[in-house]
């Protein structure tokens, strides 16, 4: 158990997603910490000492000891603090848990990104395909209220992403993306997301992360 | 240990190294299985009923209930198969880490040696060379031991098995020349140790015919291209 003398600290920029899941996790088990906002255009010392291989955030560092990787992150932080468990206990539905989060990362983000930051319309086309095919299996996999039934869990974590992201990309490019119509159960999961109080306190403000991603698209579409 | 009534299935194709991933965990925690070999161009029906998802391999199967991606497998089988002979390291941190270097493997390693070898554009090829060397740059650098996992082998080995093995053989097929012993001493030395390894070494593919299914891979990108 963490006590008030261990030294906490996550680097990372609001407005990302990934940093975004590591606060949801900190926040649920009532842990503090040091926020050191980093500027991804001019990278700090610590975060290239901290995370020298890949040079990204968000990176959690514990005692001087640091991690990369959000999901990874979560998994350290659930096995050193024990309240309020995020990934389940039973092997297999542990590794179910596993197995989802991965995939919201290899066939969800990427695909989503890339269908909104392209001009290039087969791009478009191709990657929103991608995402609606994933939505559809996270469509066909929940079952509760949340993809860890009563409570939030690690897929749920992972997949504020979709809740809170994607709607985003989808406004501000004119995408179909999320659609509820297509997607009603992953929509109704998604308002019990971020309506989730201790998920609503994490996420940021919505109106300065839209203008980000606006300013972002826009200059991709100028530049062309 | 697993018991006589567990019934464990591994769907795979003999030269999958993510299939052998698999087999290797298998083996160390000493649990019997039945290997059940896919023809990819023609998959069963089986493989479509466990891993309606993805339809690759390996898929895991204990006792009815399906497994995909072979790190996801890798860890539930070192939560099943208790910690006579762990994967991964008990200490959080040193998880974590094992955990970091494992998803490097996949996420840095495995795409930049497949463009290294079967892209279509000699660029790309080349682009991969580099991010290859660079991958393996990170590799050397954090080996320490005999393994990445200390003394004995880890999931961490276990993930870079396709460098002790299918990189050697790639090379020979195609004619590239990236794990050069000079330039990767460590790693080298550890491949040796690696493929030697008694639970390793009982579930490799047959070089001769791993080099020939590279060289006619790339023997038909390459036709493909021109």
């Amino acid at each position: 158990m963490a006590t008030n003398k261990e030294e906490l600290s996550l680097l990372g920029v609001i407005g990302s997603p990934f940093v975004c899941r590591v606060q949801i996790a900190l926040k649920l088990k009532g842990i503090e910490y040091k926020f050191l906002q980093e500027n991804m255009a001019n990278k700090s010392e610590l975060l290239l000492k901290y995370n020298p291989v890949h040079k990204k955030i968000p990176v959690f560092v514990h005692n001087e000891k640091p991690i990369a990787e959000s999901l990874i992150i979560i998994e350290y932080i659930d096995e050193t603090w024990n309240q309020n468990p995020i990934l389940p206990s039973h092997p297999y539905q542990k590794a179910l848990a596993r197995f989802w989060s991965k995939f919201i990362d290899d066939k969800v983000v990427g695909a989503a990104w890339k269908a909104f930051m392209t001009v290039d319309e087969k791009e478009r086309e191709k990657n929103t395909e991608e995402v609606l095919e994933a939505l559809q299996f996270l469509e066909n996999e929940i079952k509760d209220k949340f993809f860890g039934g009563e409570e939030i869990g690690l897929v749920d974590i992972a997949a504020v992403f979709i809740a809170f992201w994607v709607p985003i990309f989808q406004e501000i490019g004119g995408l179909r993306l999320f659609p509820s119509d297509k997607f009603p159960k992953l929509y109704e999961w998604s308002q019990e997301l971020i309506n989730h109080p201790v998920v609503k306190e994490v996420l940021p403000p919505r109106d300065p992360v839209f203008a980000f991603f606006k300013a972002r698209y826009e200059s991709l579409v100028a530049s062309k | 240990m697993a018991k006589v009534y567990e019934v464990v299935k591994v769907f795979g194709t003999v030269g999958s190294p993510f299939a052998k991933r698999v087999q290797i965990a298998l083996e160390l925690k000493g649990v019997q299985y039945t290997f059940f070999e896919e023809d990819l161009r023609n998959k069963s029906e089986l493989l479509l009923k466990y891993n309606p998802i993805h339809k690759k391999v390996p898929v895991l199967v204990h006792n009815e209930k399906a497994l995909v991606e072979s790190l996801v497998i890798l860890e539930y089988i070192d939560e099943v198969w208790g910690s006579d002979q762990p994967i991964l390291p008990q200490q959080p941190y040193h998880k974590a880490l094992a955990r970091f270097w494992s998803k490097f493997i996949d996420d840095k390693y495995m795409p930049a040696i497949t463009k290294a070898a079967f892209s279509a554009n000699k660029e790309e090829r080349e682009k991969g060379s580099e991010e290859t060397v660079e991958a393996l740059e990170h590799l050397e650098n954090e080996l320490k031991d005999k393994f990445f996992g200390g003394e004995s082998i880890g999931v961490v080995d276990i993930a870079a098995g396709h460098i002790a093995f299918w990189l050697p053989a790639i090379e020979e097929a195609v004619g590239l020349k990236l794990l050069t012993s000079d330039k990767f001493p460590k790693l080298h030395k550890w491949g040796h140790e690696y493929t030697n390894h008694p639970a390793v070494k009982k579930n490799l593919p047959q070089r001769e015919r791993l080099v020939a299914f590279f060289k006619a891979r790339y023997a038909s990108i390459i036709t493909a291209s021109k």
